[in-house]
């Protein structure tokens, strides 16, 4: 627990004016991790990476990071560093200045600071461009800069708020494989904050899932894709068929049939698109319509009317093939490891 | 937060302070001052409404404030009608990349010192001056006109200040117009005429009623202007005001047209509250 | 007929916006004694008396010093108090802004006689000090707008990275918000100087025997029409137009950085 980048939360809890941001969070993180906080907007992930980096005081709960408890220091004292949504740089300095601005603070002389500069300039990529200024820069570059500043001052723990965001997709995605392999160099731990559960699964080691100031999930993002802990969770990390069924004694029924299933009362069985197909057994859903389907590439997206549950229209993702012409129809089914059950809210 | 409170009135105090010991002292200090009255030389501070008393029976006082309210308004009305047509030149018919420049090269002579603008137009307007040179070269009339010290060169003066002044509030709400507004109104059928009164004029409304309220409190404030083209013939309350202080050291009586003044404003300012955007000048 | 028209209209409030100061400015260099057509010039002669005049150029120097003084004390407290409500939380912050504001409400006769008065009431005679003070009262409610507008969300955020990069607070004022606030603090510092430099009323009640240029202007008026005065007049336009380009050219580049 007192390795330098290890980060221990308890019992966080903050209110805006009459609004609550954060109920009581609780949060271990291990040294070297790269941990996301995932959730909607206004799930509180914001603001718990505030309270991390010091930028907000909590009105209950501890801030450890390493041994030490920071609750009460400010941010310029904590050994964390911050990547901002809109990377904050200095516009009146040249980027070598800005990258060596924390080193500057903290009293390193100018020809070392000017030497680390240009190693983590190089480090993200921009070597030799140090003499530049921000505004004649293009926005994935601006953010390499704003990494390469927060990095520059060896934090501990690295904070990345939504650092992606403001970037085009095929920027994301090579910055997203960048900010790994940066991480696995250094061994720094990552807290990164995102909406975008394809970026959190894209890098993170553990994903954790947030809603209403609450933690719902928090786990590897396989674990958390295939196996989520709460029905929010499992909305959240993907696109999702809901199926109603009615629990008792030990089994949920549903018009698909029966599955195993513990409580009782009214309960959601959860199925994933890519978990729904011809020629799977477990489940039987039966005999189906095609309502429409198109071609995406690695698979075809169909929306289909089982006969066994009138209303009821499913998504799957087929394997790619011929696409079935529409009222045409087929017999579905999906692997009962492929199913979720969770109480009805 | 206790500390961040300090210091936040660590920095905001000194101004305030300001602002409280030289704008708001001194308006109580004159509010106080037009309760009094002067007795020969002498100031008697008995509370009193004497001098409001005296508006409405001493006609020159009626008579100053109605003359403010006709040149105010009159100026107000020709010259947002003048201004609003030049922004839109400015705004629509000039190439983008220029039309900063030609904005500031527009409004350049806004910034010549009121006394000085006056006197220029003195010049402008004089018996031998510039305009009835011309008037006499074409042989459009005979002999000079009088132009100079009437209320004609007041309004005139006003106006060219205003003009300019207006062409900067209006042009900064017409270049912020999204131009699919017009585009979306053609293409739901309206004509140039239509699509001005329904879509544009009430869009850029705001701008304008703030570019007329900052035109109607400068102007009804204004000493110098009326002072210069007017002549004596009729006086603005600022006028009487300066009469007062100057001839008589009537403090009190002053005081009050001051605050008949402030109060004028005050009621131009309801009047228009509801499209005023003074935050965003 | 009807693309000619903006042009001509542009073209006609041109020729009304400059008439008064291509006539001030053309006749200054009149030869003549009187600062009415036929033109007889060029002549320098009205120049050269203007600046050999003591009293017009001791108003000058009066001018231009409440003007530099009093727009610097204006910015100063105007970038307190900006930052001030801009960064921290305080209670009546709404009011607190309202008042700084309200002076740019009221006519500057009102200030000027309002500060007349309370000289008078502490038996402080009028002085060149006094109308330093009513040319703060007056530009501190644009210094203070102009900087609150310009400490947005941006700046903060900058502010916020230097505190996390280990930066004490007044680290982060010298070394990012006053930098990255230089353009505002010049434009409101030059619209101040420019606006005092201007300013008649107030100086014109406040002081006796020390008065500034628009004052000093003012009383060579009652003499009637002369070239003297379109001198003295051009040169206080040359004055201005400079500052105001000046701001402008700030503004610009600022816009582009």
């Amino acid at each position: 627990m007192s390795a330098p980048g290890a980060v221990a939360l308890t019992g966080i809890a903050h209110r805006f004016g009459g609004a609550t941001a954060l109920t009581g969070v609780d949060l271990g993180i291990a040294a070297g991790e790269y941990v996301t906080l995932l959730g909607p907007s206004g799930c509180g992930k914001t603001t718990l990476l505030n309270v991390l980096g010091g930028f907000l005081r909590p009105d209950a709960g501890s801030v450890r990071i390493g041994a030490e408890d920071v609750t009460d220091r400010p941010a310029a004292r904590r050994p964390t560093a911050t990547v901002f949504q809109d990377y904050a740089l200095f516009p009146h300095m040249t980027l070598a200045e800005n990258v060596a601005f924390g080193l500057r603070m903290a009293g390193m002389g100018r020809g070392a600071r000017r030497a680390r500069a240009e190693e983590m300039l190089a480090l993200v990529g921009l070597g030799g461009l140090g003499a530049n200024r921000p505004h004649m820069l293009s926005g994935g570059q601006r953010q390499r800069v704003a990494l390469a500043r927060a990095l520059a001052v060896q934090p501990a723990v690295l904070l990345l708020d939504e650092p992606l965001g403001a970037l085009d997709l095929k920027l994301r995605r090579a910055m997203q494989d960048e900010l790994k392999t940066i991480h696995r160099q250094l061994g720094t731990t990552f807290v990164h904050v995102t909406h975008d559960q394809e970026e959190a699964m894209a890098i993170a080691d553990r994903i954790v899932v947030m809603n209403a100031g609450q933690i719902e999930d928090d786990g590897p993002p396989e674990r958390v894709y295939r196996k989520p802990a709460t029905l929010f969770a499992a909305g959240f990390m993907g696109e999702m068929n809901r199926i109603p069924g009615e629990a008792q004694g030990g089994k949920l029924e549903t018009a698909f049939g029966v599955v195993p299933a513990d409580g009782a009362g009214r309960h959601v069985l959860c199925l994933r698109p890519e978990a729904v197909g011809p020629g799977r057994t477990g489940l039987q859903i039966g005999p189906a319509k095609v309502r429409d389907a198109a071609f995406f590439g690695t698979y075809i997206r169909a929306h289909l009317e089982p006969r066994a549950a009138p209303g009821l229209i499913l998504v799957a993702h087929l394997p790619p093939g011929p696409v079935p012409t529409e009222g045409a129809e087929m017999d579905l089914g999906a692997d009962m490891s492929d199913l979720n059950i969770y109480r009805e809210p | 937060m206790d500390q961040d409170r300090r210091r936040g009135w660590a920095l905001t105090g000194p101004a305030l302070v300001w602002t409280v010991a030289f704008f708001v002292v001194p308006f109580l200090v004159m509010a106080a001052m037009s309760l009094a009255t002067l007795e020969g030389r002498e100031l008697v501070w008995e509370l009193s409404f004497a001098n409001y008393g005296e508006l409405a029976e001493k006609a020159y006082l009626a008579r100053a404030i109605q003359v403010s309210l006709e040149i105010t308004l009159t100026v107000t009305v020709i010259s947002v009608l003048l201004a609003y047509p030049l922004a839109w030149v400015v705004a629509f018919h000039i190439p983008p990349r220029w039309q900063r420049l030609a904005l500031v090269l527009a409004i350049l002579p806004f910034w010549t010192s009121y006394v000085v603008r006056s006197y220029a137009w003195l010049l402008v307007l004089a018996r031998e001056g510039v305009v009835n040179q011309t008037l006499m070269g074409l042989g459009l009339i005979s002999e000079p006109v009088t132009l100079a010290n009437t209320r004609l060169a007041t309004v005139t003066g006003f106006v060219h200040f205003f003009v300019m002044l207006l062409t900067l509030t209006i042009y900064a709400n017409l270049v912020r117009l999204s131009p699919n507004y017009a585009r979306a109104a053609a293409d739901l059928g309206a004509g140039p005429v239509a699509t001005f009164r329904h879509v544009i004029l009430p869009l850029t409304l705001p701008g304008v009623v703030t570019g007329a309220f900052l035109t109607f409190v400068l102007c009804i404030g204004d000493y110098v202007t009326p002072q210069i083209l007017g002549g004596n013939t009729e006086l603005t309350v600022p006028q009487v005001i300066m009469v007062q202080l100057g001839r008589r050291a009537d403090f009190p009586l002053a005081s009050a047209l001051a605050l008949v003044l402030m109060a004028i404003v005050t009621l131009a300012y309801l009047a228009s509250a509801r499209w005023l955007r003074l935050d965003r000048v | 007929m009807l693309r000619v028209l903006p042009w001509a209209y542009l073209a006609l409030a041109l020729a009304f916006i400059y008439l008064p100061v291509a006539v001030l400015v053309l006749f200054s260099f009149q030869g003549g004694a009187l600062p009415v057509p036929p033109f007889d010039g060029p002549s320098g002669q009205w120049y050269a008396e203007v600046l050999s005049d003591e009293d017009l150029v001791g108003a000058l120097w009066r001018s231009v010093a409440v003007a530099a003084g009093s727009a610097a004390l204006a910015v100063a407290l105007g970038f307190g108090a900006a930052l001030g409500l801009a960064r921290h939380v305080l209670p009546g912050a709404l009011a607190v802004r309202a008042l700084l504001i309200a002076p740019l409400t009221v006519s500057y006769l009102i200030v000027g006689l309002g500060l007349l008065i309370l000289f008078q009431r502490l038996g402080l005679g009028p002085s060149l000090w006094a109308v330093g003070v009513g040319h703060v009262v007056i530009n501190l409610p644009l210094a203070f707008a102009i900087l609150y507008a310009a400490m947005g969300a941006e700046q903060e955020r900058a502010e916020q990275a230097a505190r996390d990069l280990g930066a004490g607070e007044a680290q982060v004022i010298v070394l990012v918000t006053l930098p990255m606030l230089a353009p505002a603090l010049l434009a409101a510092f030059f619209l101040s100087v420019t606006l005092s430099w201007d300013e008649f009323i107030i100086a014109f009640l406040l002081s006796r025997f020390d008065v500034t240029l628009p004052v000093e202007i003012w009383s060579l008026l009652r003499s009637g029409l002369s070239p003297r005065l379109n001198a003295i007049g051009s040169v206080v336009f040359l004055v201005s137009v400079a500052a105001v380009l000046l701001v402008e050219a700030l503004l610009l580049r600022r816009r582009r950085a």
